[in-house]
């Protein structure tokens, strides 16, 4: 597929790996990759709450780790593993963290979810044995205007080993 | 037989799953084919006319489609609320930075972004008001009618300023609060869809879709049988999604007839910020009289809503407040005036409380300082005071049997420890323990200034395979509406909760059932299934009970319904066979219901009445931390109590309790938004901080069930009730910790800070 280029924007070759899957796409560079994944690949479970990196309503997992997806570039994501809320699974089945939130009652409005279940999914692979104070560290970037957080918090801590 | 299966259960949320795997579709996560992208160009200034507006820079973006202006509207030019003061778009005069001049569309999103940064108005900058007290003020700059007042109330009973003369003990204060910012976090967004013979369909993030399809309806000046309003799954509301939305969809439609394309219209934080409606910063001066014993005898308040450049909901938002205001006790002697005036900032508008916490912060922290005066613990003066069975409210409103608020004011003072707390030595090194109280009442529903809206439809519809899809008119925003009304039909037509299906509310599918706001989707949409699931469930049960019979049950024998199937003398059908017969037989197996309130009653002169059906009640017991270097408040731990009548489902309860502990705390301590000549200068999530997850203290929710016999399943309502009197309970806290009475929300670190350094001067 061939792109107009403009003078601002350059077009650059992005090779990565999303939800297991290898994507090759000419982007523009300055999309973030917040914008790629919600339209460019239609995966619209991430969401855009602010737009500053200040709500974690975008939160992806590259390489393991969970950024805000709307103040970090596609580009950056280039020859990287990113997983979204839709690859995160237990080989086909619903992810246990997933779980955990459905029978804690940690969901309301639901916007926040995707984005604490990605930050939680981090903290876990890195410390499975968190305890209430890592929980609540690592999920401070991450606002619930709706829960009070208790049952969110009770729904990480119920998957954290120990 | 008594035995519920669903009602007072933690059954899961029906739209859970779909929220955790990402796969809910929001209104922003809707893609139509050909659908275009708009954005608002908005007032720079706090107040100018408009001299020309020009699309010449704006044009040369590439994908660029048009301009919108308030000459491209086809029916009325001003939004239709309660005072029709608002135009769409405004045709020469801003009265807000931010305000909506006109809408650019382009191909993407990113167009019509650049493009609408690139349209060019001219204008002449116009003096502005921004102080609610200046803008009453005689000789003060008029920006709405001759007085700047919006709106007026006076509550009169008795005498109350000759009782306060006659009162042994009397206190008298002045109190402020900033605005709360919603901060749903899902952007306003709506989608506009045009189709063929001028039918508009609208896909909105909104609580009320009912007031966005009057909007709608009256900007395009097309008959209402034209429009469709769908709601989307939206990401919070908490009021935020009350009227506004009807401002976006509309915009979007108007895009939408003029391109002939479906128009998105999403918003970004910091115009959401800027022009969406926020909780009223509120000025109030409150004094209580009483007597040596403590009985309180006279209450005067003057009480000012700042309500932003348009009238909006402010009048029902000042009434609520007003109606309120002398708090949850018994007080023959009541005299209370109440305004909303206008300024040139964002209209406010509704959020949770809707002009109670504000008022409840300012009468609570009062309340607190007339026990110290009495030498009378904080709690024993509320019991000695506060309204029961029996008791007349500030309204002359005589207080029903359920009413649970001295229950609940004695479960939090013996939960917290109270008695031994709030006599303890407060500092320990550098930190200081405190530890507060505040009471409140919350009438359930519009009440008697919204009495002509409160009403809510059903549609209960069993198809042949048992399944059972429901219409209603009230929204899932979150709170779980969609989970407790399916709990409340599968108990009443004794099916399984998982044939339940309540649907996302369409406005061509069921009568207009109001807003869903003032906690009363359960109550009012609840009541409604009930009254269509009613024909329903005899038919069902009568035709159990003869296939019961015909499988050889006694005729003796009393049959039973639980958790979707029908047992009689040993033998049992199945909600599913008892359907599939029903179908059969073609019975009629879909029916409507409607629920309109009971009559309500206020008096414009006096403000007296039967102003609500029925109240909800609460109390709260703030624990909090003071470092007496910084200021810095840490909350550790908050107590509450609620009467919220039969609670449908516990987990569901909780989490609208913390949820609403913590926003309160939230706007008591943190949220502090900085208007400076009418500019808004921390529109972000940066510089507005919103509380954390390091923020949360430790909860302890206790619920007190009176039941309600009115309600469904004898429940009241809930929602809004946990928010309301956080602030209050958090600032006497802080005041039994340090003796630093803050007069002022936020309660922020310096204000703790200036006020030990004042009194060790002082001293």
């Amino acid at each position: 597929m061939k792109m107009k280029k403009n003078k601002f924007n350059k077009i650059f070759s992005l090779k990565c790996i999303v939800n297991g899957e290898k994507i090759e796409r000419d982007i523009d560079s300055s999309l973030t990759l917040l914008g790629f994944l919600r339209n460019d690949l239609n995966l619209k479970g991430t969401k855009e709450g602010c737009g500053d990196g200040e709500c974690g309503a975008c939160m992806a997992l590259v390489s393991g780790k969970a950024v805000n997806s709307c103040i970090m570039m596609a580009v950056q994501a280039h020859g990287k593993s990113v997983i979204t809320i839709e690859g995160l699974k237990d080989k086909n089945k619903l992810h246990h963290i997933k779980k955990s939130f459905i029978d804690e009652g940690a969901v309301q409005c639901g916007f926040c979810t995707p984005g604490m279940i990605i930050s939680a999914q981090a903290l876990l692979k890195t410390k499975p044995k968190a305890n209430i104070k890592d929980i609540k560290e690592a999920l401070s970037g991450n606002i619930c205007r709706c829960t009070g957080y208790e049952k969110i918090i009770g729904a990480v801590k119920k998957c954290a080993k120990g | 037989m008594n035995k519920f299966s669903y009602i007072g259960k933690s059954v899961k949320r029906k739209d859970a799953l779909l929220k955790v795997e990402g796969l809910s579709k929001y209104a922003d996560d809707y893609v139509f084919e050909d659908m275009l992208y708009a954005a608002a160009v908005r007032s720079p200034k706090p107040r100018i006319k408009i001299l020309n507006i020009s699309d010449a820079k704006a044009k040369k973006i590439s994908g660029y489609v048009t301009l919108v202006t308030h000459k491209d509207i086809g029916g009325v030019k001003q939004w239709p609320i309660v005072i029709n003061d608002y135009p769409f778009l405004c045709a020469d005069e801003t009265k807000f930075e931010g305000e909506t001049i006109a809408l650019v569309v382009a191909k993407t999103l990113r167009a019509a972004r650049k493009a609408a940064k690139l349209v060019e108005i001219k204008y002449k900058e116009l003096p502005f008001l921004t102080d609610p007290l200046k803008s009453l003020e005689k000789k003060s700059l008029k920006i709405y009618g001759s007085d700047n007042i919006f709106s007026k109330f006076i509550i009169k009973k008795g005498n109350a300023k000759d009782a306060m003369k006659k009162a042994d003990i009397a206190v008298k204060d002045e109190f402020s609060t900033n605005y709360q910012v919603h901060g749903y976090l899902e952007t306003q967004c709506a989608i506009a869809v045009p189709e063929p013979g001028g039918l508009m369909t609208v896909h909105s993030s909104t609580q009320c879709p009912f007031y966005v399809h009057d909007a709608v309806a009256a900007v395009l000046g097309i008959g209402y049988n034209k429009v469709k309003i769908v709601q989307a799954v939206t990401g919070g509301g908490f009021g935020g999604k009350e009227d506004v939305p009807a401002l976006v969809a509309s915009h979007a439609a108007v895009c939408a007839v003029k391109t002939n394309r479906p128009v998105k219209l999403v918003y970004d934080r910091k115009e959401d910020f800027m022009s969406m409606s926020k909780r009223h910063p509120s000025w109030s001066s409150v004094s209580y009289g009483a007597k040596k014993d403590g009985k309180i005898t006279s209450c005067i308040i003057k009480y000012v809503l700042d309500g932003g450049a348009y009238s909006t909901l402010s009048p029902i938002v000042l009434w609520r407040g007003a109606v309120h205001a002398a708090g949850p006790y018994k007080i023959d002697n009541i005299l209370i005036e109440a305004y909303a005036v206008a300024t040139n900032k964002a209209p406010s508008g509704a959020f949770r409380g809707f002009g109670q916490p504000q008022i409840s912060f300012a009468q609570e922290s009062l309340i607190d300082d007339l026990s110290e005066k009495l030498s009378i613990d904080p709690i024993d003066l509320r019991l000695k005071n506060i309204i029961g069975p029996g008791a007349k409210t500030a309204t002359g409103q005589k207080i029903e049997a359920s009413c649970g608020l001295k229950e609940a004011l004695l479960a939090v003072r013996k939960n917290s420890d109270w008695n031994k707390k709030i006599k303890a030595k407060k500092f320990s090194g550098e930190k200081a323990r405190g530890i507060g109280i505040s009471a409140v009442y919350y009438g359930v529903g519009l009440g008697a200034k919204g009495k002509f809206l409160d009403r809510a439809g059903a549609y209960v519809n069993i198809f042949r395979d048992a399944s059972v899809g429901i219409n209603v008119g009230n929204t899932e925003m979150g709170q779980g509406a969609l989970t407790v009304l399916s709990q409340i039909a599968a108990e009443t037509l004794n099916a399984p909760y998982e044939n339940i299906r309540v649907q996302e509310v369409d406005t061509s599918k069921v009568s207009d059932s109001g807003p869903t706001v003032a906690s009363r989707t359960t109550l009012m949409s609840g009541n409604a299934i009930i009254e269509a699931a009613k024909p329903l469930r005899n038919r069902i049960f009568t035709m159990a009970k003869s296939m019961l019979l015909k499988k050889g049950a006694e005729s003796s024998a009393i049959m039973n319904a639980y958790q979707g199937v029908f047992s009689m003398g040993g033998k049992k059908v199945s909600f599913k066979e008892v359907i599939a017969e029903c179908w059969a037989r073609r019975l009629k197996m879909g029916e409507q219901g409607w629920h309109i309130a009971p009559n309500t009653t206020f008096n414009d002169k006096d403000g007296q009445g039967d102003i609500y059906s029925v109240y909800s009640y609460n109390a709260n017991i703030a624990e909090i931390e003071i470092d007496k270097e910084t200021g810095v408040i840490k909350p550790i731990k908050m107590s509450c109590a609620y009467d919220v009548g039969k609670i449908v489902n516990p987990v569901l309860a909780e989490g609208q309790a913390e949820g609403g502990i913590l926003q309160g705390m939230s706007w008591a301590l943190y949220e502090n938004l900085v208007y400076k000549n009418g500019k808004m200068l921390n529109p972000n999530f940066t510089d507005y901080v919103l509380a954390n997850t390091n923020d949360k203290p430790e909860y302890d929710i206790i619920f007190i069930e009176k039941l309600y016999e009115r309600g469904p399943y004898k429940a009241k309502g809930m929602g809004e009730v946990p928010l309301i009197g956080m602030a209050g309970a958090i600032a006497n806290a802080v005041k039994n910790a340090c003796g630093i009475r803050v007069k002022k929300i936020p309660i922020l670190p310096e204000d703790v800070w200036l006020g030990l350094k004042n009194k060790r001067k002082a001293k």
